[in-house]
């Protein structure tokens, strides 16, 4: 039972953050490997307004989290528009730049040093049981309720509103998407605004329950796999893709050897190229050259 | 490479159709940098020494990744484990064997090799980004068996190398080193030059321009990728091995991710597409941490920021990376470029329409 809870907060950690990358791959083709600084990033943004708003910490998360979209909304406005229509590996190598650059920052502005945002907000991390003798920290149920969240107004939006059918439009065909009208600028900028904060919202819980370090980026990276086994182009394949890896990992950590954490996200993204490159729900496309 | 020179230039033997250099003028100017690099380790100190014995290094690898991306088209984010394939192929085999260099040179280009067909496997199915994905599965792979070997047989810091010896001789010296990695670069170099003008240099360029017509030539496109894959992962896997006895130590925490990054930052800080650009982005990139570390000490934050060294270079890195890609996409190689051109074409500016 208690492997079961550690799987769904495994997983939901993983979906939340790789509903950023589908986010981004979907819209603009565009695979952005600076999502694991993105997330930290966003997760330094609480800890800059846990201090500021001392004392509300619910607005301190707010701004939070408008801080992430606006620096998604940045990062495109500042560097990735500059790489549409620019070769795959161009885009790919200018988000791994922006990554560096970014934990450079990072260092030089918060310095090294272990910070508890958890602790500054003034909440405890209390846990409690959910039955047949599992545990789940607070933190970890907010995980999993914070990932449903996100993937049930995701889903929303992409099928609801005028804004989401734009955005699948450009995803599908930008071309044509454009002659009708749809601001492809526009919408690669939300769709970087949305991924970052979704991740933003990913480093955030994940630096409440686990201290704000530079590991942090690591966990962005592992989640890929995930995306990828659930096709890069399906959020409901992130989801799925998820539940595989985190399932993959938790058990064989239990049964086989710890030190296998960091090698079974991408041994099951290994396998799943050989035997289904495009994943579980992705679309068979023809994959583009360098 | 033949670039026609503007004051004419004609070819009156087939000898002259394969050479490597054509006029006087360039027979004369490789000799003078051939006299120049000889001459270095003389004239050199040590950091100077020891930053060329690592541009040379670096650029036996990174010209390995132009073959493979800049040549053959096929985008590879596992070059640290190639590099820590090799180095630990030293470092076991001389661990466990005691082996000498010449067992464990040979051995390592021979696991490279054997690498080298596992990352480029998925590469006949996969193209693009999602290859590029699978070779980043592969380098975490690689590096978790080096990271594993170490605990279990507990070198948990590393595993410590002698230097290669002969008879009485020891590989120790900088300037000794110098001389031995030059060749080895030189060597190389030379040797990729030559490849890619063969058939299997050319079919590779054939697979990057576009893998159908490549076909309809009658090009084996599996067996061309996977000859890239081969040959570039052997070459690395050397590199690595050398790099394992030039620093003496091998240690699963030197092949991040980062050094691949700083590999691909070479190549395309370089230029893709020229290997030139693989030795001007090698040494580029070599030299900029030690750049980096002097501007901090004239603008005096050298003792301010002692502590977070690697973060300004991480940022400086990132910033640097992002303004060739931005600014600058054909790299060092189409600055040089444009310099000759310039100079070429005086007092025009530009080439006429019609030609």
């Amino acid at each position: 039972m208690q492997l079961a809870v550690n799987i769904a907060v495994l997983a939901s950690i993983y979906a939340l953050i790789c509903c950023g990358y589908v986010l981004i791959y979907r819209v603009s083709r565009v695979l952005s490997l600076a999502h694991g600084e993105l997330m930290m990033l966003g997760a330094y943004g609480l800890y800059a307004t846990a201090s500021l708003f001392s004392g509300h910490p619910l607005l301190a998360v707010a701004a939070a989290g408008g801080l992430a979209l606006a620096v998604g909304a940045a990062v495109y406005a500042a560097l990735m528009w500059r790489m549409t229509g620019e070769s795959v590996l161009a885009a790919v190598l200018a988000t791994i730049a922006l990554g560096i650059l970014l934990r450079g920052l990072m260092v030089l502005v918060f310095g090294t040093q272990t910070q508890y945002p958890l602790r500054d907000l003034g909440w405890t991390n209390a846990s409690f049981d959910v039955g047949g003798g599992a545990r789940i920290s607070g933190v970890g149920a907010a995980l999993v309720l914070g990932t449903a969240l996100a993937y049930g107004s995701l889903f929303a939006f992409l099928r609801g509103t005028r804004w989401g059918l734009r955005m699948r439009a450009a995803g599908q065909n930008p071309l044509l998407a454009a002659q009708r009208g749809v601001r492809l600028h526009g919408i690669y900028a939300l769709a970087w605004a949305l991924a970052t904060f979704t991740g933003g919202m990913a480093g955030i819980l994940i630096a409440c329950d686990a201290g704000l370090e530079g590991t942090l980026v690591t966990i962005g990276l592992k989640a890929f796999p995930a995306a990828l086994v659930g096709g890069l182009d399906s959020l409901l394949g992130a989801l799925v893709g998820s539940l595989i890896v985190a399932g993959a990992e938790v058990l064989l950590i239990h049964y086989v050897d710890p030190l296998l954490s960091d090698v079974v996200p991408f041994l099951v993204l290994l396998a799943m190229l050989v035997l289904r490159p495009w994943g579980l729900f992705g679309s068979r496309e023809e994959l583009d050259r360098v | 490479m033949s670039v026609p020179r503007a004051s004419g230039y004609f070819r009156t033997r087939y000898a002259q159709d394969t050479a490597l250099l054509e006029t006087r003028t360039q027979k004369a100017c490789a000799l003078a940098f051939a006299a120049g690099l000889a001459a270095y380790p003389f004239l050199a100190g040590p950091l100077a020494l020891d930053l060329a014995n690592q541009v040379l290094l670096g650029s036996i690898g990174a010209v390995a990744l132009m073959l493979l991306t800049g040549y053959a088209g096929q985008i590879s984010l596992g070059h640290a484990g190639l590099l820590a394939a090799g180095a630990f192929t030293g470092g076991i085999l001389f661990k466990e064997l005691g082996a000498p260099f010449w067992v464990t040179l040979p051995a390592a280009a021979l696991v490279g090799a054997g690498l080298g067909i596992a990352f480029g496997l998925p590469s006949l199915r996969l193209r693009g980004l999602y290859l590029a994905v699978s070779t980043l599965a592969l380098h975490f792979i690689v590096i978790h068996a080096g990271a594993e070997y170490e605990t279990r047989r507990g070198f948990s810091t590393g595993i410590v190398i002698d230097p290669p010896r002969i008879g009485e001789w020891v590989l120790r010296d900088a300037r000794a080193w110098y001389f031995v990695l030059l060749a080895f670069a030189v060597a190389n170099l030379l040797f990729s030059l030559n490849l890619l003008r063969t058939r299997t240099g050319r079919a590779w360029r054939a697979v990057h321009g576009r893998e159908a017509v490549a076909e309809a030539l009658g090009i084996s496109v599996r067996r061309a990728k996977l000859a890239a894959f081969v040959v570039s992962s052997a070459i690395t896997a050397v590199a690595g091995c050398l790099f394992a006895y030039y620093r003496g130590f091998v240690s699963a925490e030197a092949f991040s991710l980062y050094l691949t990054i700083q590999y691909v930052a070479m190549i395309i800080i370089g230029g893709m597409g020229s290997l030139l650009g693989a030795v001007l982005g090698t040494a580029f990139v070599t030299v900029f941490p030690y750049a980096i570390e002097a501007v901090m000490r004239l603008l005096g934050l050298a003792d301010r920021l002692s502590s977070v060294v690697f973060a300004v270079n991480y940022a400086a890195f990132g910033l640097v990376m992002i303004l060739f890609l931005v600014l600058e996409p054909q790299g060092l190689v189409g600055i040089w470029r444009r310099v000759q051109e310039w100079f070429l074409l005086w007092p025009f500016k530009q080439r006429p329409l019609s030609k």
